[in-house]
């Protein structure tokens, strides 16, 4: 938002009561903000009050024109604010309790964050890849990771429109008790652009070609309440492994037979517990970070609670 | 993509909560549609996943190989039964020697004994050597996710006369006699087991290796 159109907003919340020039409410606000390093929301307040005070009005009496912060999805850092958001469904997950009507994700620009909606909302059904202006909806935290609930006083507006749905990392952590087809030793597609793994020697786009030898493991990290799958590029999946391209191809062609290497790498990492970091691609974590949680672990505080309820 | 089907989570419960879960529904009558058994403390589970330690292992096979494993955790022991379509598991129980610690994804199976009685058991998928760090994290974490289920499982209790808040609660109430009080019980037996195993161990552990 622009100094100027904070002016409007503040124009328009009095504009029942004063007569006051929108570019009078941009000088005062220039002022702070720019002369004095106000922060943008406090040079608001200050300046509303001055109004109000000019006015003999209380801050209750003042119209709700841009009440709700408007924020994008990846800046979200406080529980149970409420908020108005634009924002693209990008994925729809099974709801796991009937209490709640819809579950997934919406993204924006400036990342995604889960949304829920109550089953009990009485919402219209928001459909994966429309994007919507959602009004009065309310943060929520969970062990650090914000989601935005959609409740009764939720408006749902479906808005003829694309927007770009940034990056946005993700932390997810479990055991790893999947590895699927198409991890370990795999070939690429060597055409420009092309990086399509090769089935029996063939890529989808460009027929038979000469592919390139590339390490990846597609994996699924479980913590018993939701399953993540996550996928290790080569660094990640040699890091992982403790395997290197070289080392995988040398093992293959001993073999003479890639799967070899997939079955080499699930028997050191399967059924381990893992902590992953890294940027959401539809429903995969790809991940940049990674630790094996191999250390002792702490039994005392679930043991006071399994004692006390 | 978003029409794939959601991955099933692998559940966590103790064997005592597990060998109790004889009640075996599906969602829906199509033939492919998957199946769940329910866990006295309300949850539905398709996929487990255990760490415990093989104590035993028996090929039962007559024609073919055919693996039982027995894996034991703080509250009791895990019946697993692999053969030759679960092949990657057999191999893993064909060549260990117990006693060693493994961690298991797989699917919770029952079946009915000639005296009428409902067992439980997990057909693996897969089959794991791993450590004892992992063994007790898995202790740990089974006991925070049974701690929720008996938790929402007693807060339903108090709840309205609309029905059960979670539709699993409300099936395990109607399909079991049993007390989750027990349950709870168990989880403070598992982790005392873990205080006990710690002291000292550790360096013994360390030489052992």
């Amino acid at each position: 938002m622009t100094l100027r159109e904070h002016a409007e907003d503040v124009h328009e919340q009095f504009s029942d009561h004063l007569e006051i020039d929108v570019g009078d409410v941009e000088d005062r606000l220039s002022t702070l903000v720019d002369e004095y390093k106000v922060p943008v929301e406090e040079a608001r307040r200050s300046v509303t009050s001055h109004y109000l005070d000019e006015a003999d009005m209380d801050r209750d009496a003042l119209g709700s024109g841009g009440d709700n912060a408007e924020l994008g999805l990846g800046e979200i850092e406080t529980d149970e604010q409420w908020l108005d958001v634009t924002a693209k469904v990008v994925d729809l997950w099974d709801p796991r309790s009937d209490a709640v009507g819809q579950v997934g994700l919406l993204g924006d620009p400036t990342g995604t964050v889960k949304f829920t909606k109550w089953a009990k909302s009485d919402l219209p059904e928001l459909e994966a890849g429309e994007v919507y202006r959602l009004g009065n909806v309310v943060t929520d935290e969970y062990e650090g990771r914000y989601s935005v609930k959609l409740n009764r006083t939720t408006t749902v507006e479906n808005l003829d429109d694309d927007i770009e749905v940034g990056d946005d990392t993700s932390e997810v952590g479990g055991a790893l008790v999947d590895i699927q087809n198409g991890s370990g030793l795999i070939k690429r597609c060597p055409e420009e652009d092309c990086t399509r793994v090769l089935q029996n020697g063939r890529c989808q786009e460009h027929g038979e070609v000469e592919g390139e030898f590339d390490l990846r493991i597609k994996g699924v990290l479980d913590d018993g309440n939701d399953a993540h799958e996550v996928i290790f590029d080569k660094e990640a999946t040699e890091d992982l492994t403790d395997m290197s391209l070289e080392e995988a191809k040398d093992m293959a062609m001993d073999a003479l037979d890639t799967t070899v290497v997939a079955d080499e790498m699930a028997e050191d990492v399967l059924g381990r517990y893992y902590r992953v970091e890294g940027p959401v691609f539809g429903r995969y974590v790809l991940v940049d970070e990674m630790e094996e949680l191999d250390g002792p672990i702490d039994s005392e505080d679930v043991l006071i609670k399994a004692r006390s309820i | 993509m978003s029409d794939a089907p959601t991955r099933e989570v692998a559940r966590r419960a103790f064997a005592s909560e597990f060998n109790d879960a004889g009640y075996t529904f599906k969602e829906s009558d199509d033939e492919r549609a998957p199946n769940y058994a329910l866990f006295p403390t309300g949850e539905r589970a398709n996929r487990v996943f255990v760490v415990g330690t093989v104590t035993e292992k028996e090929d039962v096979g007559e024609d073919s190989e055919y693996w039982r494993g027995r894996v034991v955790d703080p509250t009791g022991t895990f019946f697993m039964y692999a053969g030759q379509y679960q092949p990657d598991a057999a191999s893993v129980l064909r060549d260990l020697e117990p006693p060693e610690y493994v961690a298991v994804v797989g699917k919770p199976r029952t079946y009915e004994t000639d005296d009428g009685s409902i067992n439980v058991s997990v057909r693996p998928e897969s089959i794991s050597i791993v450590d004892a760090a992992t063994r007790d994290r898995w202790v740990v974490e089974t006991a925070e996710r049974t701690l929720d289920r008996v938790e929402r499982f007693r807060s339903d209790d108090e709840g309205d006369d609309a029905g059960s808040v979670y539709e699993y609660v409300g099936m395990a109430r109607e399909q079991y006699d049993l007390p989750v009080e027990n349950y709870r019980r168990d989880v403070v037996t598992a982790l005392e087991s873990l205080d006990e195993g710690s002291e000292g161990t550790d360096d013994a552990s360390v030489e052992a290796e």
